[in-house]
């Protein structure tokens, strides 16, 4: 390692190397197919089950550059399509990632699109149905998407407010695939091979796993993900302990409330 | 210190008569005054404090507790003395008089207790662990309760009291861990799915071969605990080697190893039973509890009952969704079962229910259902796979829990299913412990026409309202001269251009910025539904109810209706009208429309039970906005006057706590003469003309949320 970050702009990011994805359904297909006909994807799903990861793939699968706006509740639509900066006297126009890349034939995809404000999500609209265009009105220009461009954004129904819901003119405008953490056999792979941890302890970590989730809803607003365990089993192969491991990776990432939290510790040190 | 002098003899009789009241029980204080007269400053206000709180409870429990008390203040510390009291209070609380008395009489057992309470786990700590820990494994979901003993009827788990073997906490708590995991397994490896009451009768001494029994059926989970749980599984044995448990007869090791097997089952624990019947006695393990055969085996087969009911039920309302929305289908789908191929051998359910052949996703809640079954039955008989007919609908199916609340009157009524409360006894300056009983109750909607009639009546006011709302909805300020933002600020960078062909040094706050002002506000409603409102105010109260909701919508602000009435401590009850993430529908509506004045006003198990509900919703700012039209009363007359004022009052000082502000809208012309103490000097309004409520209550709201 030579200690120096690989700077790159954001439209010419290929992924190079094959992310590590298993498909647990017909997903990669679906996407294919929406992406040769020009639609834009909606990935709903929890926190941490891959579809980050899958949006890699996909990337990589399709040769295309992958730009990742991870939206917030300050994110405006200048954010996104772009604005003027001030440069030497004069002002310059700058791209978002948006326009970024719908010029470049990019993947747009936006993490966790509700937490971007209502007004904001309006803006991909045009994007999203058949006419394909990115209006920038500050600067009085139509941006027309190529057939590379793609748009997708990810969502949480799960946690988020009432406030925070989808717009109906939204949503109906994107397919959807639908993620859910794998089954346990596969999950169990998942995490073997991300983190190199053998196969009786990842057997062990998906079960804890599953039983956080089965605390969804009774005090916990959500179960451990697959990232949590990849990220616990790393901790292990590192020579951690695997009660401490889930206990920091885990337990802390899913609650503060005390109770819940000795109680998701009883349950890893019954397991280890 | 006080720098007083200690109160003299006289003065001490004196409270003393007034706080036993001399005058009708006749006790004779004078020898007590005597030994209080020659203690210091604080010990003669510690115990005549004390005398006064216990007073208020029984003159002679007061007595009691003074006289020995004036012994034991030499003993011990006044911290002790002050516990030992409450917790006589408690006892009073939950038994009766006659408890309180022997807490009273026997200090030294409460020592005693103190000491094991002290290094014991309580099950009222630990349950908040438990609970959840047993939520986490798999299987039925099971509920923790308390009981005399250990033992489980294959749904609730029930846990004593306190675990105090050993000699600190967090082992005790441990040993309430290695219970539960004993019950769960006996839910989860079949061990009630056997009449086990009917097997041991046959035997000379039932008593016996259910003893023989359990420490068989103790291995055959043991192995399964240990499979599945190694950690708790080593941790159980450790708990085993403090305790001493005696390891089991040499004759015993055959069956253990038959019983470890994984395909080990109930019948293999009964199959050894018959072999090892007469063999030597046994104490049992210290993590394995008791079996109560006859209970479990009544409850099993309640379960199996309602558990079927409840399958076909769900598949009821699953066809009947389907048959809405494929009007091509003509038979109602035939549902059916089918193997998994990637299934487990561990899992519970390893098939799916399947319509003609293709898998279907299925609701979590069918999933609990169908893993109820598997653990009773092992198998999932076909007619359990036949929905409903349309007739067969029992909505008591789904709320055994809830007994109906005129239950609260009959003598098998207990408290499952209800929130408990503490209450504030001001005379004893400390709460009751959970003495109020509350449930929450559905409001059956009425029709709408209420709600059309109130919009005709003040279309008007409804416009501007919904006006003067819409204003305060989030308002947009654009930003000037900022570090960043959307916009190019032009004045600013004209003046920063100049100011560097200046050779000044240029801003770089040339950019404007939209600021967006998000209202972030859960506002709880608690509508008074006392009988006192009959008439005039609730029509009122409901129209105020129903622009305010129209108000609100406008606003986009989170709020949530309650009304409450009550009934004794025994029988508070919230009336769910609209929950924060309900919207204002026809539904909803209906409700408002429907409600209607109860019984009486006892205010702080309702407050209370609003602030948790509040407590639950991530917000800014939380409001508890009551609108009543009296003081705190209730049918006991207890509540009526400073008690009930005062618990109040201790309710919003809780709720202040949790960061919620409450207000009073009230049309009580007296309210000037309490609502300040209860509510503070400006958390309150009086409105002196009823008519005005429905005009002003989105006014007042407008006023405190801005």
């Amino acid at each position: 390692m030579s200690g120096q970050a690989h700077v790159l702009k954001t439209e010419e990011y290929f992924i190079t190397d094959e992310p590590y994805y298993e498909s647990v359904g017909d997903e990669i297909s679906i996407f294919e197919a929406a992406y040769k006909s020009g639609l834009p994807i909606l990935l709903k799903g929890p926190t941490g089950c891959g579809k980050t990861r899958f949006m890699e793939h996909m990337a990589w699968r399709l040769k295309r550059p992958l730009i990742t706006v991870s939206c917030h509740d300050d994110l405006t639509a200048s954010d996104l399509v772009g604005r003027f900066l001030i440069k030497g006297g004069e002002t310059v126009w700058v791209d978002g990632p948006l326009a970024a890349s719908v010029r470049a034939g990019a993947i747009c995809y936006l993490d966790e699109v509700v937490e971007a404000r209502k007004d904001t999500t309006v803006v991909i609209h045009p994007l999203a149905d058949d006419r394909r265009v990115l209006p920038m009105e500050k600067v009085g220009e139509l941006l027309e998407a190529s057939p590379e461009f793609c748009l997708a954004m990810s969502y949480n129904p799960g946690y988020q407010s009432v406030l925070k819901d989808l717009k109906q003119s939204t949503r109906q405008r994107f397919v959807a695939l639908e993620f859910d953490y794998p089954a346990a056999g596969l999950e169990q792979t998942i995490v073997e091979k991300e983190s190199g941890v053998e196969p009786s302890l990842a057997a062990r970590l998906v079960k804890f796993a599953q039983m956080t989730r089965n605390l969804k809803g009774q005090g916990l607003d959500e179960g451990a993900s697959t990232r949590l365990l990849v990220h616990a089993a790393k901790l292990i192969v590192e020579g951690i302990d695997p009660v401490v491991a889930c206990r920091s990776c885990v337990s802390q990432a899913l609650t503060d409330e005390a109770d819940m939290l000795v109680a998701v510790n009883e349950l890893s040190s019954s397991l280890f | 210190m006080s720098d007083r002098a200690p109160l003299t003899y006289e003065a001490i009789l004196v409270q003393l008569d007034e706080v036993l009241e001399v005058e009708f029980t006749f006790i004779r204080a004078e020898q007590l005054a005597e030994v209080i007269a020659g203690m210091q400053c604080e010990q003669q206000d510690f115990i005549l404090d004390w005398a006064r709180r216990a007073a208020a409870i029984n003159p002679e429990l007061a007595f009691q507790f003074a006289n020995r008390a004036k012994e034991v203040m030499e003993e011990v510390e006044l911290e002790i003395v002050a516990n030992w009291c409450l917790h006589a209070m408690d006892s009073y609380d939950r038994v009766g008089l006659q408890q309180a008395m022997s807490v009273i009489r026997d200090f030294d057992g409460f020592l005693a207790v103190g000491h094991q309470r002290a290094a014991g786990s309580l099950f009222e700590d630990a349950v908040g662990v438990l609970s959840p820990f047993v939520q986490g494994l798999d299987g039925r979901r099971l509920k923790v309760q308390l009981d005399d003993v250990a033992w489980t009827d294959g749904e609730i788990l029930y846990l004593p009291e306190i675990m105090a073997r050993l000699d600190n906490e967090a082992d005790n708590f441990q040993l309430f861990k290695a219970h539960i995991a004993q019950l769960w397994a006996q839910t989860r490896c079949g061990t009630l799915n056997v009449n086990l009451a009917e097997v041991f009768v046959a035997y000379e001494n039932p008593e016996r071969a259910q003893q023989q029994f359990h420490l068989l059926e103790t291995q055959r989970l043991n192995a399964f605990i240990k499979r599945e749980l190694p950690g708790l599984f080593r941790m159980m044995m450790a708990l085993g080697n403090k305790l001493d448990d005696p390891a089991l007869p040499e004759a015993w090791q055959l069956a253990c190893e038959d019983l470890q097997r994984k395909e080990a089952t109930v019948d293999d624990s009964l199959a050894w039973l018959a072999k090892l019947y007469d063999d030597q006695a046994h104490p049992g393990f210290c993590y394995q509890g008791q079996l109560k055969p006859t209970e479990a085996w009544d409850a099993r087969q309640k379960r199996i009952e309602l558990d079927k009911a409840r399958l076909r039920e769900m598949l009821r309302v699953i066809a009947n969704e389907m048959m809405e929305g494929d009007e091509e289908r003509e038979a109602p789908p035939e549902f059916d079962i089918k193997d998994k191929e990637d299934a487990d051998e561990e899992q519970i359910v390893p098939f799916e229910i399947v319509l003609d052949d293709v898998p279907m996703p299925v609701p979590e809640s069918v999933v609990e259902q169908l893993t109820s079954i598997m653990l009773d039955l092992s198998e999932i008989p076909p007619e359990y796979l036949d929905p409903a007919g349309d007739g067969e609908y029992d909505p008591s199916l789904f709320k055994e829990d809830e007994q109906g609340s005129d239950d609260a009157w009959s003598g098998t009524y207990h408290e499952e299913g209800a929130f408990l409360y503490n209450e504030w006894d001001v005379a004893r300056q400390a709460h009751k412990k959970n003495w109020c009983v509350l449930r929450e109750v559905e409001v059956e909607p009425e029709t709408t026409d209420f709600y059309h009639q109130t919009l005709n009546k003040y279309a008007g006011h409804v416009r501007s309202l919904r006006r003067t709302f819409e204003i305060l909805r989030g308002e947009d300020k654009l930003l000037k001269r900022q570090r960043d933002g959307e916009d190019v600020d032009i004045d600013a960078l004209v003046e920063a251009w100049g100011d560097m062909s200046q050779g000044l040094e240029m801003s770089e706050q040339i950019f404007t910025r939209m600021h967006k002002e998000e209202r972030n506000i859960a506002v709880m409603f608690m509508v008074d539904m006392s009988g006192s409102t009959r008439g005039w105010i609730n029509e009122a109260e409901r129209e105020a109810l129903i622009l305010l909701a129209e108000s609100l919508e406008a606003l986009g602000d989170r709020y949530a209706i309650y009304g409450f009435s009550g009934w004794t401590r025994k029988r508070c009850d919230a009336f769910r009208i609209k929950d924060f993430d309900e919207h204002w529908t026809e539904d909803v509506i209906g409700k408002v429309c429907a409600i209607e004045p109860k019984d009486y006003t006892r205010m702080g198990a309702p407050i209370r039970h609003l602030t948790e509900k509040l407590k639950q919703v991530e917000a800014r700012t939380k409001l508890l906005i009551t609108l009543s039209d009296g003081k705190p009363d209730d049918y006991d007359l207890e509540y009526r006057g400073d008690y009930g004022i005062e618990d109040t009052r201790q309710a919003l000082y809780e709720a202040r706590r949790e960061g919620v502000h409450a207000y009073c809208i009230t049309i009580d012309k007296e309210g000037q003469e309490y609502l300040p103490h209860m509510y503070g000097g400006a958390n309150y309004v009086v409105l002196d003309d009823i008519g005005k409520l429905p005009l002003k209550v989105s006014d007042i709201y407008r006023k405190i949320t801005t």
